[in-house]
């Protein structure tokens, strides 16, 4: 402990956690020193076996944060590289030093872009300052991660997840997961989009939109760091809508931006704005829903359901999830991992749906060979919508392998 | 210190260096998985006469005091316990206190496993009264051994193992003092009745019949005949009343709980695909399940399969818990050999539905003997602390060398058809699979399936198993390719623990051979997370 108070202003700053009930984080305590070099007291679990490991790697990320005499204190609980980078790097900001400087971890390869109109049935909530749940999040095979920056961050902590979310994004093996990144509302969001859009995040959502010009705020200033940092990937947005006035936007919101590959609806929000309870039936947001799912498909951008939070009903989640698909979403969020592959299930197709489709597709395929306009089934005429609908519900079955690649049949479930 | 009570190193089949005297007794180091086979006859315990015991049959003493004394309690002497009553127990520290209070000294403490609760041990051995521990040591007992405090070298045993060395006679047991839920005057003894109720009694049976004293300690006597009876009165000394052999709350837990760690769960539910796309989950097959979190799990996601594939198991071994009851009453598994009872549920099943059936080391384990259940499991799935790419594993040290977990049945469980580890990858920062593993409790050749969050590695000499699985979707991957994505996720490799080259404990293989040696540990980690023995 800090035996007397300092004479001078000492610069000193705090973040993370550390006690028994905390695992893969530490807690790093930072004071600036006007003299003596680095003074490192390190209490770690994993002392033995990767001490000298994280004494080299604290010493090289002070040296790029510009620090040259501090006294630091660690108590780490077993904290992986990216996360110990970016609690050094809060610590020594915090303190008022290391400005416009980062400790960037090292990087793994980056997935290939992801494409305007992929998969994203399920998208898994990673809050943000959490750094246990990051590692294998991707292993549990979500179509999404979403590494969460507003609601499940506390406002004195944003600041600190958003330099962990950074590492994450470049540190961190998400397997096939879409990379997503929930902001802050703007103006917060701001220093948010500075950290998170040079790490190329394959998306963003944006939390409580109620108008189209907030959508073309994030854009601007999304395009004047990719400017800076020469960034050329995509990055998609989803627009989170959550309030009376939102909804009513939906649409204008909806075509605010080129970027924007999806829209979503917060009904926690949405709830409290109306003054009305939340109900497991979702009877209150129906009118929401429909009109959020009716607006995206105006736009031609994917509909994306709320979340179910109830993690331990599943059938509940099925039965949500089932309705969901059947008003025009195509997918939801999770707050577990034992959500996915129910969600999964919810937004595949039925197999008489399937059998249907695929039977339209072999006519289509069938009358296109033959160089016919008109496909025809038995007897029956086929309309075009009808064939449309089946080619993109065969191509996503194909997608999620409910359907061979190369033979059309009905595949067996895994 | 505990120089000088082991001697001539040599290095075993396995390549670890192994003292050849422990104790005072040679040894035999390990030759392989089959190498070594028993001569001569088993042990036996004194022949009595009826004419010492009461004709009436009534055994009972006053106090613990009097009953060590008529069996002639001195000086180094082996007393030996059971664990059923785990970290609820009173018995064993109670007759190792009472001992000590008499005066004797230098005594051998057998247990068949030890919990946090025996912490007061260490005071005992400090002041001279037991000398040294064979038998598992967890949480503080192995810290003390870890340390290289105890006066004799730690001797861990897998329960069959156990059985085996009483059997064989390289440990003689001096007086039994067995913990029983119920018993009568007579010493018939019972786990599965009483407030103190614990299940099987199985733990206890070979200190029954082969230690030259026996005495049955309980809580609710009955009039004779205790019904139904596992310790058979016809091997007992003496019989002691008390008020209470232990706390019931820290002897069964109410409910075991399913983990809800995702990490576990898809662990779990990877063992549970294997064994379904293996073939190996059929109608008729067998399995062997634990209490532990992962193990809980896996059953529940097999139950599902098993139902979805209206599959039943003939039998499942192991402990029990409420998941295993309940599938039982579901018809989904014909009986459940119970080596030892976790939860209410199961203390109740075991007391009254036939096909819950208690068994011992000598049934289930026992690796000198005519065969054993273990063995004739299809499947056996089982945790680790540390696997290497050699499919070596390690259950008694934990990564930095120190005492962490007793063998319990894991060793003799390798004998299933097929041997599933089922491990996350890395724990916290310290990594699971690894070049080499610390202390080697169950070699690679015994060990199928290593099953991970990161995918699930197949022994290669387990062609058959990598043939069942090829295009069922299941992510197997080779070890090497896991272990560098865990050692690229935590930083590198780990730094080797700097451990002293002195042997503070022996880890026995099932045939009682030495499989290695554990050394003792540098204390340079004071913020190293303190365990809790389990099992």
């Amino acid at each position: 402990m800090p035996a007397a108070a300092e004479t001078s202003v000492a610069r000193r700053g705090e973040a993370g956690r550390a006690g028994l009930d905390v695992r893969s984080d530490l807690h790093v305590s930072f004071e600036e020193r006007l003299s003596g070099g680095i003074d490192l007291d390190l209490r770690s679990r994993v002392d033995l076996y990767y001490g000298e490991s994280i004494r080299q790697q604290v010493r090289s990320a002070l040296q790029t944060l510009g620090v040259k005499h501090a006294r630091i204190e660690i108590i780490d609980e077993g904290a992986l590289p990216f996360v110990i980078a970016a609690r050094v790097e809060a610590a020594v900001r915090r303190a008022g030093l290391g400005q416009d400087k980062s400790a960037l971890p090292e990087a793994v390869a980056l997935p290939a872009p992801s494409a305007r109109d992929r998969l994203r049935r399920s998208r898994l909530y990673l809050p943000g300052n959490e750094p246990k749940y990051f590692i294998n999040a991707g292993l549990h095979g979500p179509d999404a991660i979403i590494l969460d920056l507003e609601d499940s961050v506390h406002c004195a902590e944003k600041d600190a997840a958003r330099i962990l979310v950074r590492n994450a994004l470049r540190a961190v093996d998400f397997v096939a997961a879409e990379r997503m990144v929930r902001i802050n509302q703007l103006p917060v969001g701001l220093a948010d989009l500075e950290e998170i859009v040079p790490q190329a995040p394959d998306l963003i959502l944006i939390p409580k939109v109620e108008t189209p010009e907030q959508v073309s705020d994030v854009v601007g200033v999304m395009e004047s760091i990719a400017k800076r940092s020469g960034a050329t990937r995509p990055i998609w947005l989803m627009p989170i809508l959550e309030s009376a006035l939102g909804i009513e936007n939906a649409f204008a919101i909806a075509k605010a931006s080129d970027r924007t590959a999806a829209l979503t609806v917060g009904l926690e929000d949405y709830t409290a704005d109306l003054g009305v309870a939340k109900t497991p039936g979702g009877t209150e947001s129906l009118y929401a829903r429909m009109r959020v799912a009716n607006a995206a498909h105006a736009a031609h951008v994917q509909a994306i359901d709320s979340v179910y939070g109830d993690g331990a009903d599943s059938d509940g989640l099925l039965r949500w999830g089932q309705a969901s698909r059947a008003m025009g979403f195509e997918g939801m969020g999770c707050i577990h991992p034992i959500q996915i592959e129910i969600i999964h299930r919810a937004f595949a197709p039925t197999p008489s749906e399937l059998e249907k489709a695929l039977n339209i597709v072999a006519a289509y395929e069938d009358a296109q060979a033959h160089g016919l306009g008109v496909v025809s089934l038995g007897s029956k005429m086929i309309d075009a919508p009808v064939v449309q609908r089946a080619l993109k519900l065969v191509a996503r079955a194909r997608q999620v392998g409910l359907v061979a690649e190369q033979t059309g049949a009905v595949g067996a479930e895994s | 210190m505990s120089a000088g009570v082991a001697s001539g190193l040599i290095t075993n089949a396995i390549g670890r260096r192994v003292p050849t005297l422990v104790n005072g007794r040679e040894q035999v180091p390990y030759q392989g998985v089959d190498g070594y086979r028993p001569a001569g006859r088993k042990a036996g315990p004194p022949v009595r006469s009826n004419s010492d015991y009461p004709t009436n049959g009534d055994k009972r003493v006053p106090d613990l005091e009097t009953a060590l004394r008529l069996c002639g309690l001195r000086d180094g002497m082996t007393i030996s316990n059971h664990h059923h009553l785990r970290n609820g127990d009173l018995v064993a520290l109670g007759a190792l206190q009472t001992a000590a209070r008499m005066g004797v000294k230098d005594l051998v403490w057998f247990p068949s496993a030890s919990f946090p609760c025996h912490e007061p041990v260490i005071e005992l051995m400090k002041s001279g009264a037991v000398h040294h521990i064979e038998g598992s040591m967890n949480g503080p007992l192995g810290d003390y051994c870890s340390h290289g405090h105890m006066h004799g070298l730690g001797v861990l045993r897998s329960h069959g193992g156990r059985w085996q060395a009483v059997q064989d006679g390289e440990v003689h047991i001096d007086i039994a003092v067995i913990a029983a839920p119920t018993a009568d005057y007579f010493g018939n003894a019972d786990g599965s009745h009483g407030k103190s109720a614990c299940g099987s009694l199985g733990f206890a049976l070979a200190d029954s019949i082969y230690a030259d004293r026996v005495i049955v300690v309980t809580d609710n006597p009955v009039p004779f005949p205790c019904i139904p009876w596992q310790i058979q009165g016809n091997n007992v000394d003496y019989v002691v009343e008390v008020d209470s052999i232990g706390d019931p709350s820290k002897i069964v837990s109410g409910t075991t709980q399913i983990t809800r760690s995702p990490d576990r769960l898809r662990i779990s539910e990877l063992v549970a695909r294997f064994l379904r796309d293996s073939g190996i989950m059929r109608d008729g097959f067998s399995f062997q399940a634990g209490a532990g979190g992962i193990a809980l799990a896996f059953v529940d996601y097999l139950a599902h399969m098993m139902k979805a594939a209206n599959v039943k198991a003939s039998f499942v071994r192991g402990g029990s818990t409420k998941y295993l009851v309940d599938l039982l009453q579901e018809g989904l598994i014909g009986y459940i050999l119970d080596g030892q009872t976790f939860d209410l549920d199961a203390v109740r099943s075991i007391a009254s539905n036939p096909r819950h059936v208690p068994t011992s080391p000598f049934t289930s384990y026992n690796f000198h003997g005519k065969g054993n259940f273990a063995s004739m499991v299809d499947a056996a799935v089982l945790g680790a602390t540390e696997v290497d790419v050699h499919f070596n594993a390690n259950v008694v040290t934990h990564s930095d060398g120190r005492l962490l977990h007793g063998i319990g049945g894991w060793q003799n469980c390798l004998f299933a058809g097929c041997t599933i580890l089922a491990v996350p990858s890395f724990r916290d920062r310290i990594p699971v699979i690894v070049d080499e593993v610390t202390t080697v409790t169950g070699p690679g050749e015994l060990i199928d399936v290593i099953v991970t969050e990161r995918g699930i590695a197949i022994n290669s000499k387990r062609r058959d198993l990598l043939d069942a699985v090829k295009g069922k979707g299941l992510p197997i991957r080779p070890i090497q390719e896991i272990k560098a994505e865990v050692e690229k996720i935590c930083g590198g490799k780990p730094a080797k623990p700097r451990l002293l080259d002195n042997p503070v404990a022996v880890v026995k293989w099932v045939d009682g051979t030495v499989l290695d040696t554990v050394w003792q540990v540098v204390d340079d980690n004071p913020y190293a997370p303190k365990v809790s023995g389990a099992e």
